[in-house]
């Protein structure tokens, strides 16, 4: 295993040098930034990072500035992962000719896109890249939305969310499917590590992450990205919002090892009603309504639903 | 290491080997490739070179043309020779990454065995995909016969791989015609073939991790347009010297000339033809023909597709009196793509000459020297009457009535 930065307390992690910087075009609030300098800062191996197009990339890399500290690449929408898949290849190509730059230096590969890039757009080439088993870890920023082009359902949008694709109205209470379950597909490559985290709960991710670069092959981490533009909260409470996410359980962390292995790795001391979660965002005001109180319900026990099952495969370890 | 292959001085091989072989020799780091009929073998021939020993760099077996384009960009930006092949759908599926490969200044160089474009679905030769890619800021060189394949993909990489040029590259070839028709390729040894394109040189790479580089930046109305303005600069001004030093080297070295723009009995021609692909081998065996008649006519072949080799077309076509330019892609609603390209080269010249477009071939169907003869016979015909004696456009070898256009 490579070298893998110490990470005792909060102040010496933020004090840490940063291979993303501050200085960037993400709103106010955003999540996006806190999880990719936890993820950045849980190496000190060098990087080669690719980024969907995406908030993420129009905001870090406007000509002739660039947020990143590390080799970077965007492609397009759909292709963030067979861009660090390509370089994956060139680097083994490289080692055994004999023509690496540094040849004793291994990097980290790590392709970052949003939801939409991931659940939908770039599903194949994720599914592509992952069947051929290139050392890479494709890190799925979570934000339920398409929000760098303001706000469209995808294929990871709640059931119930108003999106400005599935508007809440008269007649309708918003997005009407099931959000897509990239955790088990991506255990279902036969990943070697995939798992869920939340920047809020950043032992937790930090400690994944690490997993994640420690493991041999692709590895998929869905980070929750909660969204102040297109949730609808106000931009200091992105840390309270993703709590009360983690704590209600709609988004559960949880780990699978080798497409088998399930680990919970959080418990909430206290499970806070999915209720409590919706009522703090805009993009769910209209559930409150008499004639949608029963999605709040579908709601509650659909997360009641994944919990017992998510216990049940851990206990079972199959 | 990769074993080395001894090869006969003349082998027999087509346009597909031809394309394989020329990979292999020059020792590609990373093929990213999908498999499509007619450009398949060329990455089954390489897998194969694999299996040998011949070849130790990676080769990516991706999930579709785009991933394979992909890939091919996220390699190529890390410093390192890269290569793929494709054709029609799969080179429509890949189009909007050949905007980024260019855009991002990386040569890489792409085989592409020309086929039609569904609907409906045709698997034969024509220049529908060739013409797509046409504003792609590629660097687009078309061949004729399997030798041509083999010696244009070597030039390819030499060219494109410069850091003054650092563009991508396809080598054209005709589907089944020229990529399924075994013919005598004279070959390079494997030393000889290595040594001409040279070592990869790299530059900005991903993986020089003293000098991170990035790729692919945001820029809108600020940056973008002088961006595109620079690339279209060294397209227009870099690319024609380098081929045309390359080819100078290359000739030096093989005996074999080639010129950005092909040009057959033209010296005294009164009329040609302009065409690209193998219709020009076989222009130019009807214009041998013609010739014994004392017919002065004459063909040009289009070597250079992408920079257009405008100066050398304006002086090769500055006497003639009627020119047949044959497009073979369905225009789609208006004249083909090479009768107006040509139409705004002539008209530079002091004597404009009778113009018109012929649309043949599509979805492999057959073009005979006696089309070509028919042809000719009409330009004549143009020449002689100082003006044009039918529509402007005519479809070649269709079933049915007559179909012409732009009467």
């Amino acid at each position: 295993m490579s070298e893998q930065k110490k990470i005792k307390n909060l102040k010496s992690f933020s004090t840490t040098a940063d291979r993303f910087e501050g200085a960037n075009l993400l709103c106010p609030g955003c999540a996006h930034s806190i999880i990719v300098r936890e993820v950045l800062n849980a190496t000190n191996d060098d990087l080669v990072l690719s980024a969907a197009t995406g908030c993420l990339e129009v905001s870090t890399a406007v000509y002739p500035y660039t947020s990143w500290d590390a080799s970077w690449i965007h492609i397009g929408f759909e292709n963030a992962s067979t861009a660090v898949a390509g370089s994956e290849a060139m680097y083994k190509a490289l080692k055994r000719k004999g023509r690496l730059p540094q040849p004793d230096r291994k990097p980290k590969f790590v392709a970052f896109g949003g939801d939409g890039a991931s659940y939908d757009i770039g599903f194949q080439w994720i599914s592509g890249t992952f069947e051929r088993g290139h050392d890479i870890m494709y890190v799925t920023l979570d934000n339920e939305v398409y929000a760098n082009t303001g706000g469209q359902s995808s294929g990871a949008t709640p059931i119930g969310a108003s999106t400005t694709t599935t508007p809440a109205g008269r007649v309708s209470y918003g997005q009407k499917r099931q959000k897509k379950d990239m955790m088990s597909i991506m255990a279902a490559h036969g990943s070697p590590y995939v798992a869920q985290v939340a920047p809020n709960k950043w032992k937790d991710m930090t400690k994944k992450i690490q997993k994640g670069f420690a493991a041999e092959g692709p590895v998929y981490i869905n980070a929750m990205s909660a969204c102040t533009t297109e949730w609808k909260f106000p931009a200091q409470d992105t840390i309270a919002v993703s709590d009360i996410a983690v704590d209600s359980l709609m988004f559960p962390l949880y780990e699978i090892i080798g497409g088998t292995e399930l680990n919970i790795t959080y418990r909430p001391k206290n499970i806070v009603p999915v209720r409590d979660y919706l009522a703090l965002q805009g993009r769910y005001k209209h559930l409150f309504k008499p004639e949608n109180e029963h999605i709040i319900k579908k709601l509650q026990d659909d997360v009641d639903a994944k919990w017992e099952y998510l216990q049940r495969r851990e206990e079972a370890r199959v | 290491m990769a074993d080395k292959m001894d090869l006969n001085d003349v082998e027999v091989w087509d346009g597909n080997m031809a394309a394989s072989q020329a990979l292999r020799q020059v020792q590609v780091d990373v093929v990213s490739a999908y498999p499509i009929t007619p450009s398949t073998p060329v990455v089954e021939n390489y897998a194969q070179f694999l299996a040998n020993g011949y070849v130790d760099g990676e080769y990516v077996m991706v999930e579709s043309e785009h991933a394979a384009m992909s890939g091919c960009i996220g390699a190529s930006a890390s410093g390192g020779r890269v290569a793929t092949a494709t054709s029609s759908q799969g080179f429509a599926l890949m189009v909007e990454t050949l905007y980024q490969a260019s855009g991002m200044r990386l040569p890489i160089i792409l085989e592409v065995v020309n086929r039609a474009m569904a609907s409906p679905l045709n698997v034969n030769g024509d220049h529908s995909d060739m013409y797509l890619g046409r504003d792609s800021g590629w660097i687009q060189l078309d061949t004729f016969s399997p030798q041509e394949v083999y010696d244009m993909s070597l030039c390819a990489f030499k060219v494109a791989e410069k850091h003054h040029i650092r563009l991508p590259a396809m080598v054209h070839q005709d589907g089944f015609i020229s990529s399924h028709t075994a013919q005598n390729v004279t070959t390079l040894t494997d030393d000889e073939a290595y040594e001409f394109v040279g070592e990869f040189q790299p530059m900005n790479s991903m993986l020089d991790f003293e000098k991170p580089a990035t790729y692919g930046t945001q820029t809108e109305e600020s940056w973008h347009f002088e961006h595109k303005a620079n690339q279209h600069n060294a397209l227009m001004t870099a690319v024609i010297p380098e081929v045309e030093k390359t080819f100078a080297e290359f000739e030096a070295k093989t005996g074999r000339k080639y010129k950005i723009v092909e040009d057959y009995y033209m010296d005294d021609a009164d009329v040609a033809i302009i065409a690209m692909g193998t219709t020009v081998e076989t222009a130019k065996l009807t214009a041998r023909i013609m010739r014994k008649e004392g017919k002065k006519v004459g063909v040009i072949g289009l070597r250079l597709f992408r920079p257009f080799p405008f100066e050398r077309l304006k002086d090769v076509l500055k006497n003639v009196k009627a020119i047949g330019t044959l497009d073979r892609s369905s225009p789609n609603g208006t004249l083909g793509m090479l009768h107006n390209e040509i139409s705004g080269v002539v008209i530079e010249n002091p004597n404009i000459p009778v113009m018109t477009n012929y649309i043949y071939g599509l979805g492999g169907r057959d073009i005979t020297v006696e089309h070509l003869k028919g042809i000719f016979a009409e330009l004549l015909a143009n020449a002689e009457a100082g003006k044009r004696l039918q529509p402007i456009q005519r479809f070649v070898n269709l079933r049915g009535p007559e179909l012409s256009f732009f009467k």
